[in-house]
């Protein structure tokens, strides 16, 4: 608006073609000096390098024992890890797929089928389930119970019943050997 | 002002309703500025800039820092190291506060040598006394911040300055302090009020804004503009002249911060604070200096303090102390000369302020207060009596023009002056 | 009023020159480090060397509780070589489910685990002297690398006359001469796998290039965005004077 102006009143005047330009050149040079002084204070705002440098963990999962799981802490969410048994691998891999909310096979959110890896955040409105220790309500479909709003996860941390939309997210990771995964 | 000005209907139907569009055009584009200010003139604008800088840099840092006597230097390390860009936000904040002093000083000086508090600007002037008063209460605040050796000893030596006061002056201090020592409680109310106080310089410079607004700019001739013929446009005149000013002071500014950060910083502030040990020789920062050494200069404890705030109490009444008419020191011989002396007087205050309070300092320091008081008490009331002023020209065009037409009328005017 | 500027702007010097002059009255030894001036770089073959030197010499009393060993990316080594040196420190952590405290190995996110427990254990192991953090001692320091090179080089006989008590020692650049800190280095202390000069001056500037990386990682990447900065504000300098002058064109004075 007052750029505009300035260049309205420069018309009027002598040397026209010169001014405009070099005035116009100057009110450049201002927007992007401003803009590059913009980016650090908004970018500081980003995670910061130590945050960063936690944002992928090793997790040693040789200790879990066959029915047990351990929950560990990642970017600040808990993140389950199930060393499932045979049962619940045979009827994670065994379900409909016309029974579930979230079409998914077992397969495609497993590397190892022995291990189930998945953030325990419920999809709904972000409590943590239930199921993970030995007393825990596992919910009707043997897997995890979100007490909250009553979600149903199955042994594959599938939403089977209750009002969340989607199944346990499985995070990015990988298996750095046998005995250690890479989660992020 | 009608909204016809505006040719954007959106724009003219707002300003129809609320006028933001009309008052920034006329405060801002067409505002009626006089034709002759000097590069001096630049400093108000540049000192406004400075300040908008301090408080977006110092707003985003606070998203990172830690104000827990536990924690603050290493958050301020952290952002350092760890957050994006931190170091050069910090850096900008950390050089910034210097900049903006001398920045502010210079406005000042600019203000004594063209009588810039002469009637009617008197208040505009007090203003901006309350506005320095502002500034170094947060630039002290801020110091204390992150924690290091100085931020300590700094807060320590400082407070302690209220125990001075007879009577009460302890509980005072304990007051301040929300415990029997500079500790976090302190640490903690310094953040909060070293958040709040630039946004109360914003108000004092908005005040500020509206009395330099009343009756306008001085102008180095220190005469009235007599009319259109005087004055140009605020904008572009003067948005260009004051962009040009800006870019050398970013030049300068961003030297600093790339090339010399720690210059006007002191090596003990990267220590972490330690109540149990005083470094060996502390001083404040250094746009402190001069009102240290006055600090410093009387042997006294409650006179060094009342000294110390007392050159700075002169500076309120300085328009009731020079009664000279003649605004510009360029028509006063004898008090462009004890300006300068003022000048110098005022650096060696600030040499003398970082020098150890030993010897030859300590006479000199006490010669530097005694002149800077009697520079305002006693000089400037006296030479208002006894100085001939040179000629003034009659207008501001006619200077600016130049030529022979000013000289005879020039003496008329001052008849009329004096 | 011209001349005001010049003023303020020696008022700025002296006062800076006030501060350099708390030092004391030791003459420091100036090296022409890579890293001075505007365009100065940091060495990273040095900034390695002095890795080395810091852990074999310096590590077992003075701590670097900035640093983390995923910043050791800096000095150029990768992400596995990093693991490596991590895992060569136990970190405590915990607690853990039992509720007790346990160690484990290092990981890049951590910090370097300082050498005692707290300050009280660090004095009571130094005969009451307390051996500074040295992550920022560059910049805590007056001309700091030139302090550091010269503190480590200036290790002497005490001249006549100088009571040297016990536990301290004569050093010619630490002001007031005694330190508590005996000489570090001796020469051949340790051996670097560049066969670089392993002599009492050569480890003192390696050291003093890794602790001014380890003061400020971000000195390199500052200058150089300095410089495009400032390239780019001088020609902004240049066309806001070319508009100024275009605009004020028909006002100026005849």
């Amino acid at each position: 608006m007052a750029k505009t102006q300035t260049l309205e009143k420069g018309e009027t005047e002598s040397h026209v073609g010169r001014r405009d330009f070099i005035v116009v050149a100057t009110y450049a040079m201002a927007g992007i000096g401003a803009a590059a002084v913009a980016w650090p204070l908004i970018d500081q705002m980003n995670p910061a390098a130590d945050t960063l440098a936690l944002a992928s963990i090793d997790v040693d999962i040789s200790k879990i024992e066959v029915g047990q799981a351990i929950t560990v802490k990642w970017r600040g969410k808990p993140v389950f890890i199930r060393h499932r048994t045979e049962d619940e691998i045979t009827s994670a891999q065994s379900v409909d797929m016309g029974d579930l909310k979230d079409p998914q096979t077992d397969d495609e959110r497993v590397t190892n089928p022995q291990f189930l890896v998945m953030v325990g955040v419920c999809t709904h409105l972000g409590c943590v389930p239930l199921g993970q220790k030995t007393g825990d309500i596992k919910g009707e479909y043997n897997g995890w119970f979100c007490p909250c709003h009553g979600s149903h996860y199955d042994s594959s941390g599938r939403i089977r019943k209750g009002p969340a939309p989607l199944n346990l997210e499985v995070p990015p990771y990988q298996f750095a050997s046998n005995a250690v995964i890479k989660i992020g | 002002m009608s909204a016809d000005k505006f040719s954007n209907p959106v724009v003219r139907w707002i300003d129809h309703r609320l006028p933001i569009f009309s008052f920034m055009d006329h405060e801002l584009n067409e505002y009626p500025t006089p034709k002759n200010l000097n590069y001096f003139w630049n400093f108000g604008s540049l000192a406004g800039i400075s300040l908008v800088i301090m408080i977006a840099t110092g707003i985003v840092l606070a998203m990172s820092y830690t104000p827990h006597v536990d924690y603050a230097f290493e958050s301020v390390e952290r952002i350092m190291r760890d957050v994006n860009h931190g170091w050069l936000i910090r850096y900008i904040h950390m050089n910034g506060a210097s900049f903006f002093f001398i920045v502010v000083f210079i406005h000042i000086f600019r203000g004594l040598y063209y009588g810039s508090y002469k009637a009617p600007r008197e208040l505009l002037w007090i203003l901006g006394v309350l506005i320095l008063l502002l500034m170094m209460a947060t630039a002290f605040m801020g110091y204390v911040l992150p924690w290091g050796q100085m931020s300590f000893w700094g807060a320590t030596v400082i407070t302690n300055l209220f125990s001075a006061i007879p009577f009460i002056g302890d509980s005072i201090v304990t007051l301040l302090w929300g415990g029997f020592s500079v500790d976090n409680p302190t640490l903690n109310r310094f953040f909060a009020l070293h958040y709040l106080m630039p946004f109360l310089i914003v108000g004092v410079v908005i005040l500020h804004l509206v009395a330099l607004h009343r009756f306008g700019s001085n102008n180095p001739i220190g005469i009235d503009v007599s009319g259109p013929q005087d004055t140009v446009p605020f904008h572009p005149y003067y948005t260009i002249k004051d962009f040009f000013g800006l870019s050398i002071f970013l030049s300068l500014f961003a030297a600093a911060i790339f090339f010399f950060p720690n210059f006007m910083g002191h090596p003990d502030n990267y220590i972490p604070a330690n109540p149990m040990q005083t470094p060996a020789h502390i001083v404040p920062e250094w746009y402190f200096l001069p009102f240290y050494a006055i600090l410093r200069a009387v042997p006294d404890k409650l006179g060094g303090v009342l000294a110390m705030f007392g050159a700075i109490a002169v500076l309120f009444v300085l328009p009731w102390l020079d009664r000279s008419p003649i605004r510009s020191g360029n028509f006063r011989p004898l008090f462009k000369i004890f300006f300068w002396v003022f000048v110098v007087d005022c650096v060696a205050l600030g040499y003398l302020g970082g020098m150890p309070a030993e010897g030859i300092y300590v006479v000199l320091s006490r010669v530097a207060t005694a002149w800077y008081f009697l520079h305002f008490l006693v000089i400037l009331p006296l030479l208002s009596v006894i100085e001939t002023p040179k000629p003034l020209p009659q207008s501001l065009s006619k200077s600016v023009l130049g030529g022979a037409a000013m000289a005879g009328a020039a003496s008329a005017v001052k008849e009329k002056v004096r | 009023m011209n001349r005001g500027l010049g003023f303020i702007l020696g008022f700025m010097l002296l006062a800076g020159n006030a501060f350099a002059a708390g030092g004391g009255d030791v003459v420091l030894k100036h090296k022409d480090w890579s890293f001075n001036g505007p365009f100065g770089t940091l060495d990273k073959a040095a900034m390695q060397r002095g890795f080395q030197a810091y852990s074999e010499i310096c590590a077992s009393c003075h701590s670097l509780d900035y640093i983390a060993f995923r910043n050791l990316a800096d000095l150029g080594y990768n992400e596995a070589e990093i693991k490596a040196f991590a895992a060569e420190y136990d970190v405590e952590d915990g607690p853990n489910d039992e509720g007790e405290m346990f160690t484990r190995a290092g990981i890049a996110a951590d910090k370097f685990p300082s050498p005692y427990a707290n300050e009280q254990a660090a004095r009571a192991s130094n005969g009451g002297a307390y051996p500074p953090d040295l992550s920022l001692i560059t910049k805590a320091r007056a001309n700091g690398p030139d302090y550091l090179y010269s503190l480590l080089t200036s290790y002497k006989d005490a001249p006549e006359g100088q009571d040297v008590p016990e536990g301290m020692y004569y050093n010619a650049a630490y002001p007031g001469y005694l330190i508590a800190m005996p000489q570090p280095i001796y020469g051949d202390d340790v051996s670097y796998a560049d066969n670089s000069a392993t002599d009492v001056s050569a480890i003192a500037s390696d050291l003093v290039y890794f602790l001014t990386w380890a003061a400020e990682p971000s000195i390199e990447q500052r200058k150089r965005k300095g410089v495009n900065v400032m390239i780019f504000l001088l020609i902004m300098v240049g066309m806001s004077y070319g508009a100024m002058k275009f605009i004020w064109a028909d006002i100026k004075k005849a």
